[in-house]
């Protein structure tokens, strides 16, 4: 079984929305048609996006910290979205796990939004279908592009390789290995949803030099200074030492 | 831009009127058939087959108007017909499949009586003599409560959405449904049937007092809900302070439209105290005051309807979906 996924790695974000602008590209010019949007450049512009970057500050001033969030579908391993709709046009793939939308049997009832957590789906408010990622299905096995490039548009496009695509059910996938040495894990675990996207947490590189290490325990010039002196009634190095 | 205060479902207008409408229907829809069921076994008198059959095309346009309304909800409506193939996973699908076929029987239960195609079906060991009419009824009040429960369960098998998520959200559609339906049917029969209008209404009085109780409940159990999940939970950080900077979109989006309904706190708190005067209180005291009187029983119906639908707005606008956590701020 294969469940494709991606990792994405909160240490390295920078927050650029690369990931975010190269994915509605590759998604509005797809064959399903263009993702919508709205009043593009008016006062109050709007529109269907598969993948958002958000901002969180964690902390209190002056201990704070910019943890920049990209959120898209976790395409579920038990997704709560597919079983409520009532057409079939949500599934989840078998071969591969991705979870899709078939535009063309969507009624647009909305009730697949309702049922998901992360707010990871958003309706096509032209086209009156729920859409939502793709993993970019439409790229992923395309024999026409070079295998390097046969990856999501967002994970090419990211400049810190903050987003890695794998199989997280190959144990030795990039993917695989980063969750299991790098702390990877699922959002909002407590509804069993079993995403399978992960994140990388931040990670605070610090060098870590014990006091031992700075000065050296064995350290002859410290090893002297620190011997009382001997009295002036007391043998000395001369008379114990035969050299 | 904070969108605190307001971090709740937007109610759909084309849902509170497709649940109030098929509330009503099914409710009138059993009124008529407890009444039949009375008679059959001789506990009140049978009324004559144009009460029965009337009373089915009020049922059928109630029905009607629900679904009417429910084409309103969705995107696609020419593609309505697949939403009837999931059956085994959805309850929404399910509801797609019952709602017509009540519809079908309620068709054929008032057309059994306004035809007086009413032919022996079987004769009980006690003589009680049953005909395709109560055949049609029984069958018909199965299908009504099976629509009930589709309707709950379409809202409480939603388990992050934990307002929803209780058996009371079924139990509560069955009581103001029927509620609805008693005080209908004390009206309706009020005009074509005075003598039986005391058997509605106090049907009427008990169920709504019911409906009180669970509505009651309802309340009280959300009231002390804690959320599960947290901001930490929605992005991983354990920190107990984490503030939204920016959503990632400063126009809106389809999440901050669907799912905050923009109302003020106390809209929200004003709406509540309404409703319950309005779908409680003041019904069963025209009930109560007013069996004799048919205008008092339509007031009572009219405005008891008018707060099912503020009852219903209140319904979705109390869900707090936790997809609101992600977002708390424009930018």
């Amino acid at each position: 079984m294969t469940q494709l996924a991606l990792v994405i790695d909160l240490n390295v974000c920078v927050g650029c929305h690369a990931c975010v602008t190269s994915c509605k590209e590759w998604n509005t010019s797809g064959s399903a048609g263009p993702l919508c949007d709205e009043n593009p450049y008016g006062s109050d512009p709007t529109g269907t996006f598969f993948n958002r970057v958000q901002t969180f500050e964690v902390g209190q001033y002056p201990n704070t910290e910019t943890v920049h969030f990209p959120k898209s579908c976790l395409h579920c391993e038990d997704p709560p979205c597919v079983p409520v709709c009532p057409t079939g046009a949500s599934y989840k793939r078998k071969q591969d796990g991705i979870v899709l939308v078939d535009y063309d049997k969507c009624i647009g009832c909305k009730y697949c939004s309702w049922a998901c957590p992360y707010g990871a789906r958003e309706i096509d408010e032209k086209q009156h279908v729920m859409k939502k990622c793709t993993l970019c299905v439409d790229r992923i096995y395309d024999l026409n592009l070079p295998e390097i490039d046969r990856k999501p548009s967002c994970v090419k496009a990211c400049p810190t390789s903050a987003r890695l695509f794998g199989d997280i059910h190959d144990p030795e996938s990039s993917v695989s290995q980063a969750i299991r040495e790098e702390g990877g894990y699922a959002l909002m675990p407590e509804w069993g949803t079993h995403p399978a996207n992960h994140y990388l947490p931040r990670r605070k590189t610090k060098l870590k030099i014990h006091e031992d290490e700075l000065e050296r325990a064995d350290n002859p010039l410290k090893v002297d200074g620190l011997l009382p002196k001997p009295g002036k009634g007391e043998p000395s190095m001369e008379d114990v030492s035969a050299w | 831009m904070f969108l605190r205060g307001n971090k709740d479902m937007k109610p759909a207008f084309s849902v509170i009127f497709l649940t109030t409408l098929l509330g009503a229907g099914q409710g009138l829809f059993l009124a008529l058939f407890t009444h039949q069921s009375y008679a059959l076994f001789g506990l009140l008198p049978m009324q004559s087959d144009a009460f029965y059959g009337y009373g089915s095309v009020l049922v059928l346009l109630l029905l009607g108007g629900g679904l009417v309304a429910s084409f309103f909800h969705l995107g696609r409506p020419e593609r309505a017909w697949r939403s009837a193939t999931q059956w085994r996973t959805s309850w929404l699908s399910r509801e797609v499949i019952v709602l017509p076929a009540f519809m079908g029987v309620v068709f054929l239960y008032g057309v059994a009586h306004l035809i007086g195609f009413r032919p022996e079906v079987v004769t009980l060991p006690s003589g009680l003599l049953i005909d395709l009419s109560v055949v049609l009824g029984v069958l018909g009040t199965l299908v009504s409560f099976a629509l009930f429960v589709c309707t709950g369960m379409i809202y409480a098998c939603l388990r992050f959405l934990r307002e929803w998520h209780t058996p009371l959200t079924v139990i509560n559609y069955i009581l103001l449904g029927g509620s609805s339906g008693f005080i209908l049917a004390a009206f309706y029969s009020a005009s074509s049937a005075p003598s039986q209008t005391d058997f509605f209404a106090g049907w009427a009085i008990i169920i709504t007092l019911l409906a009180f109780v669970g509505r009651s409940a309802s309340l009280v159990r959300n009231a002390h809900l804690k959320p599960k999940s947290t901001i930490q939970t929605a992005i991983g950080v354990k920190h107990p302070r984490i503030v939204q900077r920016s959503q990632g979109a400063m126009g809106g989006s389809f999440n901050t439209r669907e799912f905050f309904h923009g109302k003020s706190e106390a809209f929200l708190r004003a709406i509540k105290p309404a409703f319950i005067l309005l779908v409680f209180v003041i019904p069963i005291a025209l009930l109560a005051f007013g069996m004799f009187t048919s205008a008092l029983l339509g007031v009572a119906f009219i405005l008891q309807y008018t707060g099912l639908l503020a009852e219903r707005w209140f319904f979705f606008a109390q869900a707090n979906h936790p997809q609101n956590l992600y977002y708390q701020t424009i930018g």
